[in-house]
């Protein structure tokens, strides 16, 4: 039996912003226009500061994460007592280019 | 920060109610998450965490009217509200009256800022706790290192990741690596154990060096000695530290005395001295 698709988390760094705007208005965009569901929270950082159980529940099942260095996102999940499994992905909006990040993700519909 | 919003939203696209065009969904999303709400795109299948409380679902409806929604186990108030012909900017509006009183974090008004510890890097050795005056660090039950106040951390005051000789604390807000969390490198690993120095700076000679200034200024300036002057001299002795982009002017001006900074620095040093002792030894 194959693995379920994994699902789709964008990260907005709401409150202080770290991600180039054009960068994440970019993938933010592609997103909105592609068929696939996905969910999108203000700001990661925000979440495991308060330690929100909603992170517990996106860790619970393959994802692929859109937000900055996976070193970073990797344990502000842990700090929230909500480890990410193994099989988690990345894509750093720091790092990559809109075009670049959008390459990596579901085409547009 | 404690506050919760157990509230989010659902951009509903699916029977009963139209597609939305892709600008007309990015707008609305990029809108709402600014102003601090996580929004699900999703059909049906959108799952609900524990400790959630409410949920708000925006579509264009098929007739213009928003159904009566109940959740048939009654864990969860459900409301819907029909968005046709609504800005970006009303929806939200719309979103906050519907929140209504529950609190949340606002962005532009707080920023989260606290040290995220890399544990595949950490060696817990203790310095970070040692090192902390605002008590942002603390020991699980188990002997580990741990974050456990971090609404004590002082905003954009990175210090205490240069203290830590593995690399292991994060500000994933920081502006450049390897602190915001890129891949350390091994000359970072080289430039931050020599920096370990700093500790020390911090914890003796750093207060020491405080204190004599402080005396100093009695001696001179003991009649006109004021607390705005004391201020003054510890912030000559924190410049190097400042100018390295370590200490923010704001972190600086909300010190404490020289000898509250001194106990704080003591009972920071036993408690990670305790926890040390307790630790069971490495095994080889
Ligand atoms: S996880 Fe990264 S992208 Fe998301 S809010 Fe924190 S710093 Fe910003
Ligand atoms: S200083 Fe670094 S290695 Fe030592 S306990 Fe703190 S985080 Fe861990």
């Amino acid at each position: 039996m194959s693995s379920p698709e994994p699902r789709l988390l964008y990260c907005r760094c709401a409150y202080a912003q770290v991600l180039p705007q054009d960068v994440k208005d970019g993938v933010l965009h592609h997103l909105c226009s592609a068929a696939h569901p996905f969910e999108s929270v203000a700001d990661l950082c925000e979440m495991s500061a308060r330690r929100d159980p909603r992170l517990a529940e996106l860790a619970s099942a393959p994802l692929t994460i859109i937000a900055c260095h996976p070193r970073a996102v990797k344990w502000l999940f842990h700090a929230a007592d909500a480890p990410l499994p193994d099989s988690t992905e990345f894509i750093n909006l720091r790092t990559l280019t809109a075009p670049e990040a959008c390459q990596l993700l579901p085409p547009p519909a | 920060m404690s506050l919760s919003p157990e509230f989010s939203v659902l951009l509903y696209e699916g029977r009963g109610s139209q597609a939305l065009p892709p600008d007309r969904r990015f707008a609305l999303c990029a809108a709402l998450l600014d102003r601090g709400y996580s929004v699900s795109r999703a059909g049906l299948g959108a799952r609900l965490a524990p400790g959630q409380t409410s949920l708000l679902v925006l579509a264009e409806f098929d007739d213009g009217h928003a159904p009566d929604l109940e959740d048939a186990a009654h864990a969860i108030a459900l409301s819907a509200c029909d968005i046709a012909g609504l800005s970006p900017d009303a929806v939200t509006d719309l979103v906050e009256r519907r929140r209504g009183s529950q609190p949340m974090n606002q962005p532009g008004l707080w920023k989260p800022w606290f040290p995220v510890i890399d544990y595949s890097r950490c060696t817990n050795c203790m310095q970070c706790l040692s090192f902390c005056l605002f008590d942002v660090y603390g020991v699980s039950k188990d002997g580990k290192l741990q974050v456990q106040n971090n609404d004590n951390c002082k905003t954009n005051c990175p210090a205490c990741s240069r203290v830590c000789p593995e690399v292991a604390i994060m500000f994933p807000k920081y502006s450049s690596g390897p602190i915001n969390g890129e891949p350390v490198s091994d000359s970072d690993v080289k430039r931050e154990k020599m920096k370990v120095d700093i500790s020390a700076l911090l914890g003796g000679d750093l207060y020491a060096r405080l204190r004599e200034r402080s005396d100093e200024a009695k001696t001179r300036f003991s009649k006109e000695r004021d607390a705005s002057k004391a201020l003054a001299e510890r912030k000559k002795c924190l410049t190097k530290l400042m100018a390295e982009g370590m200490i923010p002017a704001d972190v600086l001006a909300s010190l404490p005395s020289p000898e509250e900074i001194q106990r704080r620095a003591t009972a920071a040093a036993a408690k990670a001295e305790a926890a040390l002792a307790a630790a069971p030894s490495p095994q080889p």
